[in-house]
């Protein structure tokens, strides 16, 4: 690596903190029952979709934001957000990229995800959502070829509603939690995946989240069916402008896999994380999880989470086929200020489920990380097995790792590994690396991706070289 | 090449008392020339190599270190490396995850970088590693292991010569390279160290025992006890020492 480089790196602190001016439609700040009927109507819904909605709605006012995370925050007022932003449009919806607002265009450039089919990363579909709403998804006529559907949320709504009635919320129930309640009730968009029987997606499938507007919310939700004996590969990524405020982000993925079927999932979270301080950055609020509903499917999460000032998620996966496999690759930095408090839960129920659990932490300023993690055996699961493994690394004398592994055993045929490790970065492995010439920088940042190796090998080929330039950017300022 | 004058170094231990390791340490070190450091445990020895490659964590009350006509004081351990200095590790250190070859090849790029140089493209440096590993005996499958981790005493020391093949430093410091190594492995060892021998590079053999000397032959041999060199000779002092033990010398200490 050159010193150019380092340079370059250790001087841009959060590079994607830039602002798009740009004329939206922006709901003015609060919450009721008038604002989600207005979200519904803008978006043309079903009647079923707006009677979802409205009963979420009705719920989540039942409930107080949850207290048990190692978290601490500002209470949220809720009325002070918007629930709706959207770039201004000029016809209704753009019919191809060239009625994109070219600014738009311009936007996902500068943040590296070509929106033009023949970009870069040729092979990966992108659908971008900005704010609120999805502006375009590339590739869509090779994808509806192969019979894939790809395509934003409130599209699918439009296109087939019979998918959505029959899938949405059967995974996260609107019932299931607070953040997973206000989502279901305000939800504005999001993406779509349906692979038919026997498909094997011919290409990645991506999606780009960018909140843009100021104090407004992002709720989109994300719903991937992986019909019997199909494979698909997802990955989203995650920017947003440094503002001194929070923002709140409280997403809901679904994931379903039938017979034989498999989704991959890989998540590099980079929302903006504040400052040095610890002012502004994103409250990331995320329920995810997915189904492993047929014999033989196999659901696999890997995320690489580096951003936010809050992070509190939990892939999980529901192992309710027989011989069905979930999978949990994670690596979350808390770096400055930041908080994470991260996991997964697997929930065996089939006969020989099987899954695995490898979590990578690393604190360094005064950050934050905590896992937790819930793996659960049922009765029915005959010879379930897991492997759980939690490592920590510190890389300051400031900065904290928590664990909190939960273990629930209801069968006695479960075999159920845990391993777990702290340990501060090495003087050691610091002054070996330095002795043979490396910088102090460069010496970390191979340190760090070394230790997480195992969960790299995990993400597609170009989004691994993209998540160790993240990890080198996010652990600036923070050795030395 | 290497002056070292009047070096006084000492070290904050668990109760965060001051202990003294090194009294004066001169030493003057020419090009071409290989010295060996032997003496008792707890002399100063590997303190000394430390001190040299720039390791935090010691307090330097007095003293030069000069290499290269350079007061390389400030330096920082890259820097120091940058130009050619090299430790050779009484204990390698482990990286998990972090491929041996990626790791050497990062560290070469990095030194010719800092040295204005062009960096080694993968091919060329292939090449280059594949001929150097046979000269340690090593299999090539330890380059795509991850640095030191799982390899046993005799192969973390043949990966530190190894490296020391592969960077081809100016001064090299051997910090008990030797300990715990059965015969074969000790004779790779000074192969390495001869093939590197030329008149513009030196070398700091640090050991306790003799045998390694009988196969890299040193021009001076000094002997170190309490953070002082007491005595220093040709290579016959070496066996002298292997004859006599330390005790005699450390009695003349005491007396003086």
């Amino acid at each position: 690596m050159s010193n150019a480089y380092l340079k370059e790196v250790v001087n841009k602190s959060y590079e994607y903190g830039f602002v798009t001016p740009i004329e939206s439609d922006t709901f003015p700040p609060g919450l009721s029952e008038k604002v989600i009927r207005d979200i519904s109507k803008q978006k043309n819904e079903p009647e079923f979709l707006l009677q979802w909605r409205l009963k979420a709605y009705e719920y989540w006012l039942t409930l107080k934001a949850p207290q048990w995370a190692h978290i601490n925050y500002p209470e949220i007022d809720f009325q002070k957000i918007s629930y709706y932003s959207a770039p201004k449009i000029k016809k209704n919806a753009p019919k191809s990229l060239d009625e994109v607002d070219p600014q738009l265009l311009e936007t996902y450039k500068k943040l590296g995800i070509p929106l033009h089919e023949q970009g870069r990363l040729a092979g990966v579909a992108v659908d971008a959502v900005f704010d609120s709403v999805s502006v375009a998804t590339t590739f869509k006529e090779k994808l509806h070829e192969a019979g894939v559907i790809f395509c934003s949320f409130s599209e699918a709504v439009q296109k087939y509603p019979d998918l959505i009635e029959k899938y949405l919320g059967t995974v996260v129930p609107y019932r299931d939690n607070f953040f997973a309640a206000l989502n279901s009730a305000v939800f504005s968009d999001g993406s779509f995946v349906y692979i038919p029987k026997g498909v094997r997606c011919p290409m990645e499938l991506s999606t780009y989240f960018r909140i843009n507007a100021a104090n407004t919310g992002q709720f989109e939700r994300t719903l991937i069916i992986a019909d019997e004996n199909s494979v698909v590969s997802y990955l989203e990524g995650c920017t947003a402008p440094m503002r001194d405020e929070n923002q709140l982000h409280a997403a809901v993925v679904e994931l379903i896999a039938l017979e034989n079927a498999q989704i991959k999932y890989s998540t590099v979270q980079n929302w903006y994380p504040g400052d040095e301080e610890g002012r502004g950055g994103i409250f990331n609020f995320v329920t995810k999880r997915g189904a492993c509903r047929g014999k033989n499917s196999k659901i696999s999460w890997t995320q690489i989470e580096t951003g936010s000032a809050i992070t509190w998620k939990y892939p999980s996966v529901i192992l309710q086929g027989e011989n069905s496999v979930g999978e949990f690759y994670s690596v979350a930095l808390t770096n400055h200020k930041q908080q994470a408090d991260t996991g997964t839960k697997m929930i065996h129920i089939g006969k020989n489920s099987k899954s695995t659990i490898i979590s990578k932490g690393i604190s360094a300023g005064k950050g934050q990380n905590t896992y937790r993690g819930l793996v659960r055996v049922l009765p029915t699961a005959d010879n379930a097995r897991n492997f759980t493994q939690c490592d920590s690394l510190l890389l300051s004398d400031t900065c904290g790792a928590h664990t909190f592994p939960n273990l629930e055993i209801k069968n006695p045929t479960a075999k159920i590994e845990h391993e777990a490790s702290t340990s501060k970065i090495g003087e050691d492995q610091l002054f070996y690396c330095q002795q043979r010439g490396l910088t102090l920088e460069n010496a970390v940042s191979m340190i760090v991706n070394g230790f997480c190796k195992q969960v790299f090998n995990e993400l597609p080929m170009e989004f691994a070289v993209e998540a160790q330039k993240l990890l080198e950017v996010s652990l600036e300022g923070s050795v030395g | 090449m290497l002056q070292i004058k009047n070096l006084h170094a000492s070290i904050q231990d668990e109760k965060q008392k001051s202990k003294v390791i090194l009294r004066g340490i001169n030493l003057n070190i020419k090009p071409g020339e290989v010295h060996a450091i032997m003496g008792p445990n707890g002399s100063g020895k590997s303190t000394l190599a430390n001190i040299l490659a720039g390791r935090a964590g010691y307090d330097i009350s007095q003293g030069e270190i000069i290499f290269d006509e350079k007061n390389i004081f400030t330096l920082a351990p890259e820097e120091r490396a940058a130009l050619g200095l090299f430790l050779a590790f009484q204990y390698p250190v482990e990286i998990p995850g972090v491929n041996n070859m990626y790791f050497l090849k990062a560290a070469l790029n990095s030194l010719r970088k800092q040295r204005g140089l062009n960096e080694l493209d993968a091919m060329d440096f292939l090449t280059l590693i594949k001929n150097k590993i046979k000269e340690v005996c090593l299999n090539e499958s330890f380059l795509h292991r991850a640095v030191n981790e799982g390899f046993s005493g005799g192969e973390k020391k043949r990966n530190e010569v190894l490296q020391m093949l592969m960077l081809e430093p100016r001064l090299a410091i051997l910090d008990e390279t030797d300990s715990g190594l059965d015969i074969d492995a000790l004779q790779t060892v000074a192969k390495g160290v001869n093939s590197l021998r030329s008149e513009n590079r030196s070398f700091i053999i640090v050991t306790h025992y003799q045998r390694l000397l009988d196969y890299i032959v040193p021009d001076v041999v000094h002997v170190m006890v309490k953070g002082k060199i007491i005595k220093t000779g040709g290579k016959e002092l070496a066996l002298e020492l292997e004859a006599k033990g330390y005790g005699w010398l450390e009695e003349q200490v005491v007396v003086s």
